[in-house]
């Protein structure tokens, strides 16, 4: 009887004990909360190592980008404790700070002799300054990401189709430096028979639930002049988003989807692009460049076959890209900021970004982007340090949401519907955009 | 076991508590049972609903809980109802509703009516033509999706075979004047068996000495249809109609997954602009205010029909 008590006071003590021990080592683990897609992976890779030098476990939340903003944005308003540090999409900046859902960095930063002069500028005031171009920092730009091409290089190359390119146009078959170039490389493959499949000209971005095709049209109109506001004058966008300029753009890029897209590629977007050139349906492929490494290693299109090139340049000769990718934050919510901001340190370390470049993630750091190795260091890298030169983000502002909104609406109506002309488009876009400011009060 | 059981509850009652609840009368227990009941509909559905119309009269934003609340009065409604874009919502919502009920009555009464005939095999073609209506919307929504892709959608194989135009010319879901039907034809498929099942119901509820009595009276089988059957089974047929109406106004898990309103706002309907601007523009107390007018429409105008329908049944 004895020898039973005994056993069973050992073994609730043992379990207790285990208990403890195992709540005393989960009680440092982070939970780190971003987008479901390839760098993520590889954040689950590079972080092993953090967790081998500080002992502090790390824990993944991972969403589809479909309910991403949904998701994460619920739970930071709710003041949710689930995510210690996220990687939050570049728009939300301007509300997470004005709602104080992220922890301002700057101490940190001054603290941990962080700067952001080692960062590439565009990331710095895209994904951690609200204001923007003010040194208040809420995230460490974490995934640099850009909006570029993907083409297929093997048939480029092939001297019949090279030839005939050349009879038609006049000039040789390459990668395009200009949209009018694009848009003739995209009508010359355009319904062509290659190797026994009919092929088209180009995937774009037309997706209208979320951002799709304002990604993809913005992409276009800030090379042919589309500003959002008066330079001189905020919110005033009377001119310039609905400028002549602005309206050819959107002309153009509604002639691109009506002239060379596959059938049926009206609600397209990142997955829906991939899959496109995965299956060797279009020639050229418009998508964020978190794509490329996983192209770069596909069996069937990648390798030899993939060429990479830059948004092209519009008519003046303006050549930008849209600007995705996000930084890292660290929840003011969390009851681990300690720890998490030991993350952000570890993660700004030089070494751990040059590692991360390796395993597919796209590091902002200029001594791992300015190497004299980067360029050549994957087929993808000189397109991505070029692109990441020319980007241009869209409205950061707390009312991101309904400005994404209003320009999805417009954009696809005229695109893809083919409802009005581009200049309605653009004139309904400055009303609905000028109601979304005067309801917050700054018009 | 079921007796013993409530002999041991008995039992181990305390007295003072076996007394009074003997003492509740039939109306207290009555209560007793349904207030859990009562008191889950208030929590799930009035104080919603409640909290909503306060919020419609607000400029309340749930992606920004810090800023102060203001009331609006009634800005809000005044601004929805001055609002193009959701009167041409409500269009498109009544378009579908129209045309969806129409063919689904037809098609679900003809369906019907010969399945009543009892034919050889008809409890087979009965349990055949209900499967759409046992899936789920998710997966009716993607199987369609599929059906629809214009380079390897079954869908476009058989209208080209049929029409000789190439399959990938035949963009349902992409093409302004096509994807609202596309999304007509799903519901369509999808909840006829629905309106079958409930006209079968009306006319094996006619009874047979009807027929006889016109039969003596050497009616045609077209007036027979006409004086009999279309009246009797007429409640019924204005049952699903109301059901059917409710349903397909508040259509959104359809039409978000084959088009999501698209292309363009083509088929946007009214629940798809309530859920953009709740919650992906995050404007709640605008979108409140959507909410009840779409409630009060929807409201208002099946109580006008189910007055209707209570006149044609005293008929």
């Amino acid at each position: 009887m004895k020898s039973t008590l005994k056993l069973a006071l050992g073994l609730a003590s043992a379990i207790s004990a285990s208990t403890a021990v195992s709540n005393v080592a989960h009680a440092e683990d982070l939970t780190l909360c971003w987008a479901a897609w390839d760098p993520a992976n590889a954040l689950v890779e590079l972080s092993k190592d953090f967790t081998k030098e500080t002992g502090i476990g790390m824990k993944f939340e991972f969403v589809p980008w479909t309910n991403y903003a949904d998701r994460f944005l619920n739970e930071l308003n709710s003041h949710g404790k689930l995510c210690d540090l996220i990687i939050g999409d570049s728009q939300w900046i301007g509300g997470a700070a004005e709602n104080g859902h992220y922890v301002k960095l700057n101490d940190f930063f001054d603290k941990e002799k962080i700067s952001m002069d080692d960062f590439v500028p565009a990331t710095v005031v895209g994904y951690s300054e609200w204001p923007k171009n003010t040194p208040n920092y809420w995230a460490l730009p974490a995934m640099g990401d850009v909006v570029g091409w993907t083409y297929r290089k093997d048939w480029f190359s092939k001297p019949e189709l090279q030839k005939e390119f050349k009879e038609k146009y006049g000039w040789d078959l390459a990668p395009p430096t200009t949209f009018d170039q694009l848009k003739q490389i995209a009508e010359f493959f355009q319904k062509r028979q290659i190797d026994g499949k009919t092929v088209y000209g180009a995937s774009i971005y037309t997706e209208r639930g979320s951002e799709g095709i304002t990604m993809g049209a913005m992409d276009v109109l800030y090379s042919y002049g589309f500003q959002y506001e008066n330079p001189k004058k905020p919110y005033e966008m009377e001119g310039f988003v609905n400028s002549e300029k602005s309206v050819k753009g959107l002309e153009f890029y509604k002639s691109l989807y009506d002239c060379c897209t596959p059938p049926g590629a009206s609600n397209s977007y990142m997955g829906e692009g991939v899959d496109a050139f995965k299956s060797g349906q279009v020639a050229m492929h418009m998508n964020f460049a978190f794509t490329w490494p996983g192209l770069q290693k596909d069996e069937n299109v990648g390798g030899d076959k993939i060429g990479y090139f830059v948004n092209p340049k519009g008519p003046d000769g303006d050549q930008f890209a849209q600007l995705g990718g996000q930084g890292i934050s660290v929840v003011s919510y969390s009851d681990k900021q300690e720890s998490a901001l030991k993350y952000i340190k570890w993660f700004a370390n030089k070494d751990v970004q040059a590692k991360w470049w390796s395993l597919g993630g796209y590091s902002c750091l200029n001594s791992v982007v300015k190497d004299p190795k980067f360029p050549s260091s994957q087929p993808y890298a000189q397109a991505f340090l070029d692109s990441m030169a020319i980007v241009k983000d869209f409205w950061a502002e707390p009312s991101y949401a309904p400005l994404l909104q209003a320009s999805q609406k417009r954009f696809h109506d005229y695109v893809v519907a083919g409802q009005g002309s581009p200049k309605d488009a653009l004139d309904g876009l400055v009303k609905d955009w000028t109601q979304v400011f005067q309801d917050d009060g700054k018009m | 076991m079921l007796n013993r059981t409530a002999d041991n509850v008995a039992r181990a009652t305390p007295e003072p508590l076996a007394k009074k609840i003997r003492g509740i009368s039939d109306k207290g227990l009555a209560w007793l049972f349904i207030s859990p009941t009562i008191l889950l509909l208030l929590a799930i559905n009035i104080f919603p609903l409640f909290w909503a119309i306060y919020l419609s009269f607000t400029n309340y934003r749930a992606n920004r809980p810090n800023e102060v609340v203001k009331n609006l009065g009634l800005s809000n409604y005044q601004r929805i109802l001055g609002d193009q874009d959701i009167w041409i919502a409500m269009q498109t919502t009544a378009h579908f509703v129209f045309w969806t009920i129409l063919l689904q009555t037809v098609i679900g009464f003809t369906l019907a009516w010969l399945i009543d005939r009892k034919f050889r095999g008809h409890a087979f073609w009965t349990t055949i033509i209900l499967v759409p209506m046992m899936l789920s919307p998710a997966v009716v929504g993607n199987f369609w999706r599929f059906l629809y892709e214009p380079q390897i959608g079954l869908f476009s194989y058989v209208i080209s075979f049929v029409t000789g135009i190439p399959p990938t010319n035949v963009q349902m879901l992409s093409n302004v004047e096509l994807a609202p039907w596309a999304i007509i034809i799903v519901d369509t498929w999808m909840w006829t068996p629905y309106v079958m099942l409930i006209c079968l119901a009306g006319l094996r509820s006619i009874p047979e000495y009807i027929y006889e009595a016109a039969e003596v009276d050497r009616a045609s089988n077209w007036r027979q249809f006409w004086s009999i059957t279309l009246p009797m089974a007429l409640p019924f047929i204005m049952l699903a109609v109301l059901f059917r109406g409710i349903e397909n106004f508040k259509m959104f898990d359809m039409v978000n997954l084959l088009t999501g309103g698209g292309p363009g706002s083509t088929t946007e309907v009214a629940s798809i602009t309530l859920k953009r601007q709740a919650f992906e523009s995050w404007r709640t107390g605008y979108s409140s205010a959507f909410a009840i007018i779409l409630f009060v429409a929807v409201f208002g105008l099946a109580n006008i029909y189910v007055k209707a329908l209570n006149k044609v049944k005293q008929r």
